[in-house]
């Protein structure tokens, strides 16, 4: 078997040939795994670490390059694994091709929706003053 | 397999709810003291805290038998008595550690 040939012995009788696609999700999901372990235990430390939660000492510490910055890669690599891992779900239970692809669109128009507005209150938050 | 099934159950709880608080609480820092007030509240009464103590521990276990994927996604931890020892750790890693980090912020916000 080469190694450019990532089809089954089973897939290879039926004549199936490989996906031709999957390797890279399944890769990307433990690549942003990976960032994720670092940046979860950054966040859980992080909330430890401030003197409190209050609505003033959140904002500077997010107003700051030292919380604004991982927060960001927080968010932007959460929801891609958070939409990556529920595609994984969906084609594991959701077999019917339509309800299939009505589903996945639906998560990724969530993701990329919910992704967009953590970070313009990210942005907003970096950017803006802290009266 | 209860391992395995739970890193589904918890991804997902993660995803949807755990994003969506996340999303709520930088939306409503950005807002103003009003709007975080208002998050403040919620997250605070006892709905709240029961939620985030479930997210807590839904964050560790996943990142526990996430871990545990990892590994085996190497080839290893494949023996019975490794892979049951390593998935029951899992469980009690996670429940443990949510356990000291509700201890500690329930003894020091209040």
């Amino acid at each position: 078997m080469s190694l450019g040939d990532s089809s089954t012995p089973l897939g290879k009788v039926r004549g199936l040939g490989s996906a031709r696609e999957g390797g890279e999700h399944w890769l990307t999901e433990r690549v942003t795994s990976i960032a994720l372990l670092l940046l979860g235990v950054w966040l859980i430390a992080s909330l430890l670490l401030l003197p409190d939660l209050s609505y003033r000492t959140v904002l500077e510490w997010l107003h700051g390059a030292g919380g604004a910055v991982p927060m960001a890669l927080f968010v932007i690599i959460g929801f891609k694994h958070a939409l990556d891992g529920m595609k994984v779900v969906v084609d594991d239970y959701v077999h019917e091709p339509g309800n299939n692809f009505a589903l996945n669109t639906l998560l990724l128009f969530l993701a990329a929706g919910g992704g967009a507005l953590a970070l313009f209150a990210l942005a907003r938050i970096a950017f803006g003053g802290v009266a | 397999m209860t391992v395995s099934i739970l890193h589904r159950i918890t991804g997902s709880g993660l995803a949807i709810v755990g994003l969506a608080v996340l999303a709520w609480w930088l939306v409503a820092t950005a807002s103003g003291p009003d709007s975080y007030a208002v998050f403040a509240k919620v997250a605070g009464s006892p709905i709240g805290i029961i939620v985030l103590i479930g997210l807590t521990w839904a964050f560790f276990q996943h990142l526990l038998s996430g871990i545990r994927h990892l590994v085996m996604d190497t080839g290893a931890g494949f023996e019975l008595g490794t892979n049951k020892r390593f998935a029951m750790l899992t469980m009690v890693g996670s429940i443990l550690l949510t356990g000291a980090l509700w201890v500690y912020l329930l003894g020091v916000v209040k």
